[in-house]
């Protein structure tokens, strides 16, 4: 088998095994893995821009809570439906991501990031203050009657676990296209060394701008999704913490790997839930975790497997 | 008799026949009042979201341990329709998102018959869809206007505590009438703040009064020196309803800033100081002032019977700190609602009839049909009215003065203070 079918037959494994969770898992698990998926379309995103691009944003919540918004806000005010709120919401983080980057790519490393805490901090006040609109830290409640797309019910458990199957699926296939395309090889050589990039004749600045827009549309996308299947729009889910959950789940799952994302939001997730169900000291678990992650596989679960066993895992 | 049954061997048809009556016996179990009664005994159990970490934490401890007191009330006196009741607490770290996992772990994992206990709006209202998705009952201790709003779901009640849209409207004649009538209102700027905004400015127009000035302080401002200049001197009264860590600071500012000479009233909602103690260093500037308390930390010397046993049952002294740990303050104000809210499940599920989740939706019809909840050790805060359209209580509030370091109180409003019009009928609105 040539390394290319190989690597395709994993995916589409994986995702065979995603879709058959559809009918296999009890009710709760149910809901738990539609949100990971929704939450994994984002973290792939934010992947795209970190793992692959070299970009450590800390501020891709302002995408998310854009597409989170974006769509929420259109069925809130304006009656909208459901697929038009999500191409909305997909959109919103696109444009969002291509604003901020415009300006904070000209930055770099801690600059960067500081800028796009930033910009992310005054986006999450912008809600917060603006209760007229987005009802501040309460949030707002999508209502069941607009959650309908293409006549299924998203309220309705198995028809939000396909729906963010489909978004995750999508987002994933294009991913693995796009990582290991001319494009995304591109995207690796700025991760791994800017300078000689700029000497081959790559303009870093355009093709990091459009690593971010990519990103942004991923986080819109999930952001959006987020919103329309768990029927909820609020201010913490565009917080400083759910900049920092995308950036835990890569590291956690792999850096610059086309699954590890979905590992680590699954695995972060579940640890949660069940220490949670033990001690009031979840986080603490959490985060012994990952200073063991940080300590024994420092390129996270993937990133690891990559480096000892699976050198052609993209 | 007992001779001609020694010896005698089952034949096969001996056998199936006494199988036959068996399986026909445990079909039938009204011969058999003991197979009933272990059906019957199973444990009701309920789920509880409880704030056990996050910014809600110091709330949950106190609701935790209002529950579990409740809790053994009710056993005691034959739990629910002579089932015994269990309580399943869940931490939601006080995150919306964390909550409606919570409750879906609650409803599908435990198996239990419906989930209360929250407070905090934004869990509420994040948690609110998947209670109507898994037509599971939820009844909050939220005192948000958001159920009453018709923002939720037809699932959501809320009949253990009054909303602050009621509240705020409660205390406006009390503000006008012995503190002032130009306010100047400090509040942070966010929804809990804008809702006192609004609702409170709203309520002291109506009442002849008017809000001069509106100072909304930012959420992460640590210190607040710089907006009292904002206050305009002609203020009779200053309404505050900050909140959180950086509480205290603005009190012992705003005590700096007026110094030892004359100063506006001040009214402000004991929100901002729930499970602190009011004698603690720097808050001496509050003597004299005013508060909100949905029910009065400090035990009065009207204080009722039913207000005496619930205050015994929870553990909490006459000064509002936990009996066996006087620098622990409870958050006396708003924990009651757990308490009875726990007692209108009681008397939802025995007026509904309720076997089991079938008939959750028997529930919410019986608890949308109450009226009305006397003064009683179910309700020590005390009678209350419940809107079955708008699935919102309507209780007493309290306005408190600090005199001495503890909190007298000087005023009681009446139901009808409290009552506005419809804004929705949940009735009307399918299962």
């Amino acid at each position: 088998m040539s390394a290319g079918a190989r690597i395709w037959a994993l995916h589409l494994a994986a995702l065979a095994l995603l879709a058959a969770g559809g009918v296999l898992l009890p009710a709760y698990h149910l809901t738990n893995f539609a949100k990971v998926m929704v939450l994994a379309t984002y973290a792939m995103g934010y992947n795209i821009a970190f793992g692959y691009t070299g970009l450590l944003s800390l501020g891709h919540a302002l995408f998310f809570g854009a597409g989170l918004y974006g769509a929420g806000m259109l069925v809130q005010h304006a009656g909208a439906a459901a697929g038009p709120a999500a191409i909305a919401g997909l959109l919103a983080g696109g444009a969002m991501a291509g604003v901020v980057g415009l300006l904070a790519l000209r930055t770099q490393g801690v600059a960067f990031m500081i800028v796009t805490l930033m910009f992310a901090q005054a986006g999450y006040l912008t809600i917060l203050y603006n209760t007229a609109w987005t009802r501040g830290d309460e949030g707002i409640v999508i209502a069941r009657e607009a959650r309908v797309l293409l006549g299924f019910d998203l309220s309705a458990d198995l028809p939000r676990y396909f729906a963010a199957f489909a978004l995750f699926a999508a987002g994933l296939v294009l991913k693995l296209w796009l990582v290991r395309s001319p494009s995304g090889r591109v995207m690796i050589a700025l991760r791994e060394n800017e300078e000689r990039s700029r000497m081959l004749g790559y303009d870093p600045y355009a093709r990091k701008l459009a690593a971010l827009v990519i990103s942004g549309l991923y986080a819109g996308a999930a952001g959006a999704a987020y919103g329309l299947l768990f029927g909820y729009v609020g201010a913490s889910l565009a917080s400083t913490q759910y900049s920092i959950l995308p950036l835990l789940w890569v590291l956690l799952g792999g850096a610059g790997t086309v699954l590890g994302p979905f590992v680590g939001a699954l695995l972060m997730f579940y640890l949660i839930d069940y220490s949670s169900a033990v001690t009031t000291a979840s986080l603490l678990v959490v985060g012994v975790a990952l200073v063991l992650l940080v300590l024994f596989a420092p390129k996270g679960i993937l990133g690891t497997l990559r480096e000892r066993w699976l050198k052609w895992l993209p | 008799m007992t001779s001609r049954l020694i010896g005698k061997t089952p034949n096969r048809r001996s056998v199936l026949g006494g199988m036959a009556a068996g399986a026909g016996a445990l079909a039938l179990p009204t011969f058999f009042p003991g197979y009933t009664h272990a059906q019957s005994a199973e444990p009701i159990r309920l789920g509880f979201q409880l704030h056990r970490t996050g910014i809600g934490a110091s709330y949950g401890r106190w609701y935790e341990r209002t529950a579990t007191a409740a809790l053994n009330v009710l056993n005691e006196a034959g739990g629910i329709n002579g089932r015994p009741v269990e309580i399943l607490f869940e931490d939601d770290g006080t995150d919306p998102a964390r909550g409606a996992e919570v409750f879906g772990k609650l409803a599908t994992q435990s198996n239990c018959d419906l989930v209360f206990g929250a407070l905090f709006s934004h869990v509420v209202i994040g948690t609110a869809p998947r209670a109507a998705e898994m037509k599971v009952p939820y009844l909050v201790c939220s005192e948000g206007h958001h159920v009453a709003s018709g923002m939720l779901n037809r699932w959501t009640l809320q009949p253990g505590i009054t909303d602050v849209k009621s509240q705020v409207q409660g205390m406006a004649p009390f503000v006008t009438q012995n503190l002032g009538k130009k306010v100047t209102m400090i509040f942070p700027d966010f929804a809990f703040g804008h809702d006192h905004r609004d609702y409170f400015t709203a309520a002291c127009a109506a009442q002849g009064g008017e809000v001069i000035a509106q100072i909304a302080i930012p959420p992460t401002e640590t210190s607040f020196t710089r907006y009292f200049p904002q206050i305009p001197a002609e203020t009779e009264v200053i309404y505050h309803v900050m909140v959180g860590p950086a509480v205290l600071t603005f009190v012992k500012e705003l005590g700096e800033f007026y110094g030892s000479g004359a100063r506006p009233q001040l009214f402000g909602f004991i929100d901002s100081l729930e499970a602190v103690d009011i004698a603690s260093p720097g808050l001496e500037f509050l003597e004299g002032s005013h508060f909100w308390e949905a029910h009065p930390r400090y035990k009065q010397a009207d204080a009722s019977e039913h207000e005496v046993f619930y205050r015994n049952a929870v553990g909490v002294d006459d000064n509002g700190a936990s009996v066996t740990d006087p620098a622990d303050v409870a958050t006396y104000a708003h924990m009651f609602s757990v308490w009875e809210t726990l007692f209108v499940i009681k008397a939802g599920m025995e007026a509904a009839g309720y076997q089991g989740p079938a008939d959750r939706q028997k529930l919410v019809e019986a608890i949308e049909a109450m009226t009305a909840f006397a003064e009683s050790r179910e309700h020590p805060q005390g009678d209350k009215t419940f809107n079955g359209k708008t699935h919102q209580a309507f209780g007493h509030q309290n306005i408190s003065q600090v005199q001495g370091g503890k909190l007298i109180r000087v005023h009681r409003t009446s139901l009808e203070d409290g009552y506005y019009p419809d804004e929705v009928d949940y009735t009307t609105q399918s299962f």
